[in-house]
């Protein structure tokens, strides 16, 4: 079942007269009840500010230029006021990137699962402390916390632990689906695997659709069933996750995957990525990626290339996947030898 | 990548002293609810040669970060002795400190909390040119293009009047590094620099701190939980475990064939696109 569709998604920024960054552009996405999708790539990319747009939470100067959201039937792009506060409370939610000092340092665990579960309590729904601690309890027992944690206050907890509180309230509303922007970028290796393990776990347990935000493509892969990569503001590759590291790909895809190596490995290798993205204020004319492609043809300066089939998914490559619609396009493939590039 | 035009004459190496740090302890008094001890380093002993680069590993609490903050002299040891060259580190007053300063430099974890938002690229990295090299402004700014330049900040004129919020993470932790360069240090202690950055960001400033060790020959201590940072800059690593260590040894080795528990933990904890899915695609 179809739990969001998104169309033609612009994302501006207009921090000053004249000025408009352009940070998403373009993005056509829809996720399926209960998948775990990934959204990956360098900052500044617009994942983030994505995530933002499908949740409602853009500010100024950020605005949602045009485009059409819809979830769960209710198109969520005109919302305002109380009917937006409805969707905030069992429709969507998000779990923020700064969530370890999201918290409010003078109020105890069990404020905040207090405030959130009274806030957005319905007609006739009364919490009592003595609801809110069972209720609270249950919550922290489902992101492997103990509920003695309820009396603390945040600084009594790690980092770790504080990312399982944001989580824990979160599910207080039963949302159906959960944004997670870089949940565990500040937390060392062995907390954010077991932080991810929880995320999984809780994902197939609930069956909330879950968006995981993350410029670290090693996490994502491991925990998602579907990943689309972003490249200045645009959905660049679409595939299923047990597929990326196989086959052809986004040149850009190759590139972050190069980013990656086993330090037990006898040679290592690291390639990174060359140059810097690309000035999101000023019009692209052609492919965006294509000053830090080692593959450009000529027709990437000229036209944006639109997502087309390759192997189990989609990629914006004129060169990689040539799309029908694109006249030339299978010509500057066949130059590039596209079809016959080995896998590295 | 760019290289760094060798400012200083190679061959350095053989002036910079050896970091020696003998059975260090600290144990921190914890007050309030929960009163106890908390020990943070528990007899840590290692030698950085001249020129050489240790990694110190371990995940958050194991004592890394205590332990540089014991070696730059602004936590001194419960017990045990830390020695660069002749001198104790652990005995410096302020006036000695200062001096120390000028030859151990530390590139910090977090380049958005590090510099300054209200000063330009161009002041933060004169400061230490005229603090403790007591360089004229003009003198002081003339370096600072060439310190810009060789962290890979070109053109230099394009970025030092940038303010911090104008530059990428990547940018800023360069201008942490060109700052920590900036009075010419013997011994660098990067402390995580790089877990606050972008994964394709990582490599490049790796690449530029092996450069600079292996041009400028200064000593170099590298603190992380990324191994496959350690395995790309270190010679050698120490690894961490509630303030012990736990193991020690040449890097690859000790990677390829970890002992302690721990140290395998560590290592499968870390999240790689090729071992995720079981896809056996080596680069």
């Amino acid at each position: 079942m179809m739990l969001l569709h998104a169309q033609g998604v612009n994302v501006v920024y207009e921090p000053s007269r004249g000025t408009r960054i352009w940070s998403v552009r373009d993005v056509d996405l829809t996720l399926q009840q209960g998948e775990f999708v990934g959204l990956v790539g360098e900052s500044g990319c617009g994942k983030s500010t994505l995530g933002f747009a499908l949740t409602r939470m853009l500010r100024a100067p950020a605005r949602l230029e045009n485009g059409a959201i819809h979830f769960n039937g209710v198109d969520v792009a005109s919302l305002s006021g109380e009917a937006l506060r409805r969707q905030r409370r069992k429709g969507f939610a998000i779990v923020l990137q700064s969530a370890m000092n999201a918290l409010n340092p003078v109020r105890t665990i069990q404020n905040h699962f207090g405030d959130i579960l009274r806030a957005h309590a319905g007609p006739g729904d009364h919490y009592s402390e003595g609801a809110v601690r069972r209720r609270g309890a249950e919550l922290l027992g489902k992101v492997r916390l103990d509920p003695n944690v309820l009396a603390k206050f945040p600084h009594e907890l790690s980092g770790g632990m504080r990312q399982r509180v944001s989580i824990a309230l979160v599910l207080a509303l039963e949302p159906k689906m959960i944004v997670f922007d870089e949940p565990t970028t500040a937390l060392d290796v062995i907390v954010q695997k077991a932080v991810m393990q929880t995320i999984q776990e809780l994902q197939r347990d609930q069956g909330f659709t879950a968006i995981l935000i993350s410029h670290d493509l090693g996490v994502v892969l491991e925990s998602t069933d579907r990943v689309m990569v972003m490249y200045a503001g645009r959905i660049v590759e679409d595939q299923p996750s047990k597929a990326l590291v196989r086959g052809l790909h986004h040149p850009y895809t190759e590139a972050l995957l190069g980013c990656y190596a086993d330090p037990r490995a006898e040679e290592i290798h690291l390639e990174g990525i060359p140059g810097s993205p690309p000035d999101l204020s000023k019009p692209l004319a052609g492919c965006a990626y294509a000053p830090r492609c080692p593959l450009a043809e000529e027709i990437c300066w000229k036209l944006v290339p639109p997502l087309a089939p390759l192997g189990s998914g989609a990629a914006a490559c004129h060169v990689r996947a040539p799309s029908a619609k694109v006249p030339g396009a299978t010509a500057a493939a066949a130059k590039a030898g596209a079809g016959t590039v080995a896998t590295k | 990548m760019r290289q760094p035009n060798g400012q200083s004459a190679p061959g350095k190496a053989a002036s910079v002293p050896p970091l020696v740090v003998s059975d260090v302890s600290k144990i921190y008094t914890v007050r309030g609810r929960g009163r106890g001890k908390f020990i943070a380093a528990d007899h840590v002993s290692f030698t950085i040669p001249p020129g050489a680069a240790l990694g110190l590993v371990g995940a958050s609490g194991s004592g890394k970060s205590t332990l540089a903050k014991m070696i730059t002299g602004s936590e001194r040891p419960t017990s045990g002795s830390i020695k660069f060259g002749d001198l104790a580190v652990e005995r410096l007053g302020a006036g000695g400190l200062r001096s120390y300063h000028r030859r151990v430099q530390m590139v910090f974890q977090d380049p958005y909390a590090a510099l300054n938002p209200l000063h330009t690229v161009a002041y933060h990295v004169a400061r230490p040119l005229q603090n403790f090299l007591g360089m004229s402004a003009s003198r002081a700014s003339e370096r600072v293009h060439e310190l810009l330049e060789i962290v890979g900040l070109t053109p230099p004129a394009q970025f030092a009047g940038k303010l911090p919020h104008q530059l990428s993470g990547g940018q800023r932790q360069r201008v942490v590094i060109a700052r920590a360069l900036a009075c010419d240090p013997e011994l660098v202690v990067a402390d995580e620099p790089v877990s606050m950055l972008d994964v394709s960001l990582r490599s490049g400033v790796l690449k530029l701190l092996a450069e600079l060790r292996a041009n400028r020959g200064l000593s170099l201590l590298y603190i992380t939980h990324d191994l496959l940072g350690a395995r790309i800059i270190t010679d050698e690593i120490l690894v961490l475990h509630k303030g012990k260590v736990v193991e020690r040894g040449a890097t690859k080795h000790v990677l390829q064939h970890p002992k302690d528990e721990y140290t395998v933990q560590l290592l499968d904890a870390i999240a790689t696109p090729f071992a995720a899915n079981g896809a056996a695609t080596t680069h």
